[in-house]
C-alpha cells in the first residue's frame, strides 16, 4: 500500500532531524522523505498539517499480563493501549503464567502479538527458571525463539554466586541481562519509601540502600563478567550518581526510569490512594530531581512506562494489601510532553529518551524513521489534549492521571505503514 | 415596644418567690440556674434575696431534642451540681421561656442526678410561645414577639433585654 | 514545619465539623481543644449516679474489630452506652475475612445492618481511611487504631491527662520513649502535641525503633534516655512487644529495660512533678518498673476515665457532624 503522509514536522532523534518535509512509505517501508519520488502514486493520504511525526515510541518495559493473568490484561487490549500511546515496539516482562522461560511461551506471545497485529512485541526471558533465582533458564534457545534481553524482575538469586554464573553465561553469549536493583532483605516488607511520608503514614518504608546496595554489587558484577547490562526501573537520586559514576569509568551500562518516576513523588501516598502503591516505590523529590538530571544528561537514556494493568479488586483494600503497578502505556507520550511542557527537556530530546534510547540499550532494531526504515510513526498534535480515560484501551484502570488533562494527542500510529490508532 | 428592665422585674421576682415559697411550705430550697442566662438572673435573684446558698449550673446542651438536627453545641460546659439532689427542693432558672424544651431537657437532666422533692420554676422573661405544657411558677414579665423577633438576656452586668429582628423570616 | 496534612479532609463536613475521626493529622488546634472541653463535660456525667446522657438515644455504635482489642473495644462500648445509643460488636478477625471475604464485600453486609457509626480497629494502616471512603458517607467511621498509622483517641485521651495534671502545653517538655517506629500511639501523640503548641517533643529510642524523618517534624530526637528524660514534664511509656526481640531490632527485654526501662532514678531525672503516661497494657519490669507504675506521679489509670470521656466526646461530635451533614444535603436537594 502506498501512503503519503503530508505536511508534518519531522522529528527523528536518530538523524537529529527536525524539518518539515512529506512521508512517502510503500509496502511497510518509508520509501523516502521530502520530494515525491518518481512514479510515486499514493492510494491513501494522510493530512498532517500542524502535527509532530516521529519514529513510532519504543517501550522497552510493559506488562502484558498474557499468558495467564487475565483479568488484569490480554496482549490484544495492551498492545491495542500501547498504540494508543504512540507505541510501535515494546518489550514485554517475563513475569507470565507459566512463566516466559520457554521457547513454547515466547512463540505463543509472538505469535498473539502479530494476530493482533497493534505493536511490535520483543519479548524479555526470564533469566532464571521459574525466576526462581536458582537455575539458569535455556537463554540461547529462548535468544533464537525471539528473546531480546534477560532479567529476574525483583526477584533475587539464591546467592551471589548464582547470579555471577548466571552473568558470565549470559556473556558467553553476547545476551543483554536486565537488572531491577532491590536487595530483598533490605526491602522486606517495605511498601513505600522510606522516609517522613511512610513515618507519618504508618507505611513499612524500602530504604534507599535498598537500591544502591544491589545496584552497587551488580555494577561490580557486570564489570567482573563483561556481560551486557541494562539497569532497569531506578529510583533514588543516588542510584542514578553511581550508574553515572560506571559510565564515567568506561562501563556501557545503560539505564532506564519510569515515565511516573519522573512526574510522581512520595508525597502521593498522603492519602493512602492505592493508586500511587508500586514497586519499586515513588521515592522523595530529591530523588525525582536527581533522575530528572540523569534523564537530561543522558545517563538514563530511556523512558520506560513500566505498564502494570490490574483489575479494580486488585486496588481495592487498604494499602498494604493491594498490588503494586500502575497502568498508563497509553499515556506514554502525553506524560513525556507534560515534562517537555515543565522545561525537564525539549521535545527531540524527549522524543530520543523515547524511541533511540530504548532501542540502542537493548538493541532493537527500531526508533528510526529514516529512508529504509519500517514504517513505524507516531502522528501527534503538540497544540491537542488527552482527557486520559476519556477512551481507555487498557483493562487496567489503576491510573493515578484518570480524569487529568494532558497536553497532546496522539492522532495516529503506524506499524509497518499500517494505521494501528486513529483518533481525530 | 417597650423592653422591661431585669433589674426591676428581679425585685418583684424575689418578693414573689419569697411568698411563693411560704405557701408551698418550702423552708431552704436549693437554686440551679440554667447556663448561660439562666446563671445570670439566678445569681443576681440570690443576691436579692440576700442568699448565701451555693448556685447549682445546669448545662443541658447533652439533654435537648433538637441533637439529631442541629448536632452538639460547640459550647459546652459541665454542669455543676455543689448539693445533693435526692429530696431536694429545688427552684430552677431560666431568663426567656419560649418552647419550653429547654425546661424539659433540664428536668431531665436534673432527675438523673436523683429525685428531687419538688422543682419551682422561675423565668425572667415568658413569650408566650410555648410548644409543651410548661409553666412557670414566677415570672418577670410576658412578652408578645412578631414572628420575626428574638429576645436576647445579655449580661451578667448589667442585665439588659435585647430585641433582634431576623432578616431571613 | 508541621506534618504535610491530608488534601480533602475526608473527616470533615461542609462546614469544618468532624464527621468521621480517622487521625489527628490536618485537625485545627481549635478543633483539638473542643475535644478535651467536651470530654471534660463527660467526665462530670462519669462522676454522677446516673451515668448516662441520651445523646444518642436510638442509634447503633457498631464496633468493627478486625484486629483483637479488649481494652480499646470496651472502653468505646462504654462510651456508647453512656450516651444512650446500642452497641454491637463484631470480631471480624474471626469470621468473614478469615474465609477469605474481601473487605469491601464484609463493609457492603455491615452497612446492610444499618448501624449509624463503626469503630473500626485493622492492622494495616490506613485503614481507616479506606473504609470511610467505601462506606455510605452518612456512616460516621471512628478509628479505634489502624496498624501503625494512628490511634487518635488514645492520643486525646493521652493530651486530656496531660492538661488536668500539667495544664497549658506550651509549657511543657514531653517525652515519648519505647518503640516509636510500629507505634501508632506515639505517631498520634506526636501530632497532638505539635498541634496543641507544644516546645518540646521528645523522642527516645535506640536507631532500630527510631522511624526516619522525625526531625523534619519538629520533633529532638534521643537514643539516650538519661538525656532524653532530663527535666521532661511527661513520660509516655510505650508498649514493647516481644516480636521486636526477632529480626535483630533489640537483642533483649533485659537489655532494653538495662538502657530505657523507666526506673525509680530515671524517673528521678525528670522534672520532679513529672507525670507517666502508658497506653497499656503494661510490661512490668521490661519498660516501666512495678513501682514506677504504681507510684503516686503514675497516670495509668486515670488514663482508663479519660479515655471513656474521650471517646464520648469523639462518639457525640462526630454523631453530631454527620447530623449536620444531612442537613445541609437535604438543604441542598431542596433549593435545587
Amino acid at each position: 500500500m502506498r501512503i503519503q503522509i503530508n505536511g508534518a514536522r519531522l522529528i527523528d532523534p536518530a538523524s537529529q532531524m527536525d524539518k518539515h518535509a512529506d512521508i512517502f512509505i510503500d509496502d511497510g517501508k518509508i520509501i523516502a522523505i521530502g520530494d515525491t519520488p518518481r512514479d510515486f502514486v499514493a492510494e491513501q493520504m494522510i493530512d498532517a498539517n500542524g502535527l509532530i511525526a516521529a519514529p513510532g515510541l519504543v517501550d522497552i518495559s510493559a506488562s502484558l499480563r498474557e499468558p495467564g493473568y487475565g483479568r488484569k490484561g490480554s496482549i490484544a487490549s495492551e498492545t491495542r493501549a500501547a498504540a494508543a500511546g504512540g507505541i510501535t515496539s515494546l518489550c514485554c516482562t517475563p513475569h507470565t503464567k507459566p512463566i516466559l522461560d520457554t521457547a513454547a511461551v515466547v512463540d505463543l506471545i509472538l505469535d498473539k502479538a502479530r494476530d493482533e497485529g497493534s505493536c511490535k512485541v520483543f519479548p524479555l526471558g526470564a533469566l532464571s527458571q521459574g525466576l526462581a533465582g536458582e537455575q539458569l533458564a535455556e537463554l540461547v534457545t529462548l535468544r533464537n525463539a525471539g528473546c531480546v534481553a534477560f532479567s529476574n524482575g525483583l526477584v533475587p538469586f539464591s546467592s551471589n554466586r548464582v547470579l555471577r554464573r548466571a552473568l558470565e553465561y549470559a556473556a558467553t553469549f553476547d545476551l543483554t541481562v536486565i537488572f531491577h536493583p532491590q536487595d530483598a532483605a533490605l526491602a522486606e516488607g517495605g511498601i513505600a519509601h522510606e522516609g517522613a511520608v511512610a513515618t507519618f503514614r504508618g507505611l513499612a518504608g524500602i530504604p534507599e540502600t535498598a537500591e544502591t546496595v544491589a545496584l552497587s554489587r551488580d555494577l561490580l558484577l557486570i564489570e567482573q563478567s563483561g556481560v551486557r547490562a541494562h539497569f532497569s526501573q531506578i529510583t533514588t537520586a543516588r542510584g542514578a550518581r553511581l550508574i553515572a559514576k560506571a559510565q564515567a569509568r568506561g562501563l556501557p551500562v545503560t539505564a532506564d526510569v519510569a515515565m511516573y518516576q519522573l512526574i510522581l513523588t512520595e508525597d502521593a501516598l498522603m492519602d493512602f490512594s492505592s493508586f500511587y502503591h508500586v514497586l519499586p516505590p515513588l521515592r522523595s523529590l530529591a530523588d525525582r530531581e536527581g533522575l530528572r538530571e540523569a534523564v537530561k544528561s543522558g545517563v538514563i537514556s530511556a523512558i520506560a512506562s513500566h505498564h502494570q494493568p490490574h483489575e479494580a479488586d486488585a486496588k481495592l483494600d487498604p494499602f498494604a494489601a493491594t498490588e503494586p503497578g500502575i497502568s498508563s502505556i497509553e499515556l506514554l507520550l502525553p506524560l513525556a510532553l507534560s515534562l517537555v511542557e515543565e522545561g525537564l527537556f525539549d521535545l527531540p530530546t524527549a522524543l530520543q529518551r523515547l524511541t533511540t534510547g530504548p532501542a540502542a540499550a537493548l538493541r532493537l532494531n527500531a526508533g528510526r524513521m529514516s529512508v529504509g526504515a519500517a514504517a513505524d510513526i507516531v502522528l501527534f498534535d503538540p497544540k491537542g489534549q488527552t482527557i486520559v480515560g476519556e477512551s481507555w484501551l487498557s483493562k487496567g484502570r489503576n491510573c493515578p492521571f484518570m480524569g487529568h488533562v494532558l497536553p497532546g494527542a496522539v492522532r495516529y500510529t503506524l506499524l509497518n505503514g499500517r494505521i494501528t490508532h486513529k483518533n481525530l | 415596644m417597650s423592653l422591661p428592665n431585669p433589674a426591676v422585674l428581679i425585685t418583684a421576682m424575689a418578693r414573689e418567690l419569697q411568698a411563693h415559697l411560704h405557701t408551698q411550705h418550702i423552708d431552704n430550697p436549693r437554686f440551679v440556674g440554667i447556663h448561660t442566662g439562666g446563671v445570670w438572673v439566678a445569681n443576681a435573684l440570690l443576691k436579692e434575696l440576700d442568699c448565701q446558698e451555693p448556685l447549682g449550673i445546669l448545662n443541658v446542651s447533652f439533654y435537648r431534642d433538637d441533637f439529631s438536627r442541629s448536632g452538639l453545641h460547640p459550647q459546652v460546659r459541665p454542669s455543676e451540681l455543689p448539693f445533693d439532689i435526692e429530696d431536694q427542693h429545688l427552684v430552677l432558672i431560666d431568663d426567656v421561656l419560649m418552647s419550653g424544651r429547654t425546661i424539659r431537657a433540664a428536668l431531665n437532666e436534673l432527675f438523673d442526678y436523683g429525685r428531687p422533692a419538688s422543682v419551682t420554676l422561675v423565668c425572667l422573661l415568658d413569650l408566650n410561645a410555648r410548644e409543651l405544657p410548661i409553666r412557670p411558677d414566677i415570672v418577670g414579665a410576658t412578652l408578645s414577639l412578631e414572628q420575626n423577633q428574638r429576645v436576647k438576656l445579655t449580661g451578667p452586668e448589667p442585665l439588659a433585654i435585647q430585641l433582634q429582628t431576623l432578616d431571613h423570616l | 514545619m508541621t506534618p504535610p496534612s491530608p488534601k480533602c479532609p475526608l473527616q470533615l463536613n461542609d462546614q469544618g465539623r468532624l464527621r468521621h475521626f480517622l487521625s489527628l493529622d490536618g485537625l485545627p488546634r481549635s478543633m483539638l481543644t473542643e475535644i478535651l472541653d467536651t470530654a471534660d463535660s463527660f467526665l462530670e456525667v462519669g462522676a454522677r449516679a446516673v451515668k448516662k446522657v441520651p445523646l444518642l438515644r436510638g442509634m447503633t455504635v457498631c464496633n468493627v474489630f478486625f484486629e483483637n482489642s479488649t481494652r480499646t473495644r470496651t472502653t468505646f462500648e462504654l462510651a456508647a452506652k453512656r450516651l444512650s445509643a446500642d452497641v454491637i460488636t463484631l470480631n471480624v478477625s474471626t469470621s468473614s475475612t478469615s474465609k477469605g471475604e474481601t473487605l469491601t464485600d464484609t463493609l457492603r453486609n455491615l452497612e446492610a445492618m444499618a448501624a449509624d457509626m463503626f469503630v473500626v480497629r485493622h492492622a494495616e494502616s490506613g485503614a481507616a481511611h479506606f473504609i470511610a471512603e467505601h462506606v455510605s458517607p452518612n456512616v460516621a467511621i471512628i478509628n479505634g487504631g489502624d496498624g501503625r498509622h494512628a490511634h487518635p483517641t488514645q492520643g486525646m485521651l493521652d493530651m486530656l491527662t496531660i492538661r488536668r495534671h500539667k495544664g497549658d502545653f506550651e509549657q511543657l517538655k514531653v517525652a515519648i520513649v519505647g518503640d516509636i517506629l510500629h507505634s501508632r500511639v506515639a505517631r498520634s501523640n506526636m501530632i497532638a502535641l505539635k498541634t496543641l503548641g507544644c516546645p518540646d517533643i521528645r523522642v527516645i529510642a535506640p536507631k532500630t525503633l527510631l522511624p526516619v524523618g522525625l526531625e523534619q517534624y519538629g520533633v529532638n530526637v534521643y537514643t539516650d534516655v538519661n538525656e532524653g528524660l532530663k527535666g521532661v514534664d511527661v513520660i509516655i511509656m510505650l508498649r514493647l512487644q516481644r516480636e521486636r526481640m526477632q529480626g535483630g531490632l533489640l537483642p533483649s527485654e533485659g537489655e532494653f529495660y538495662r538502657l530505657y526501662g523507666l526506673s525509680e532514678q530515671r524517673l528521678a531525672l525528670a522534672h520532679p512533678d513529672a507525670i507517666v503516661l502508658h497506653p497499656g497494657p503494661i510490661n512490668r519490669g521490661v519498660e516501666i518498673d512495678s513501682t514506677v507504675a504504681d507510684c503516686a506521679r503514675s497516670m495509668i489509670l486515670n488514663q482508663v476515665t479519660y479515655g471513656i470521656a474521650i471517646r464520648m466526646a469523639v462518639l457525640s461530635m462526630t454523631m453530631s457532624g454527620q447530623n449536620e451533614q444531612r442537613q445541609l444535603d437535604a438543604e441542598k436537594q431542596e433549593s435545587r
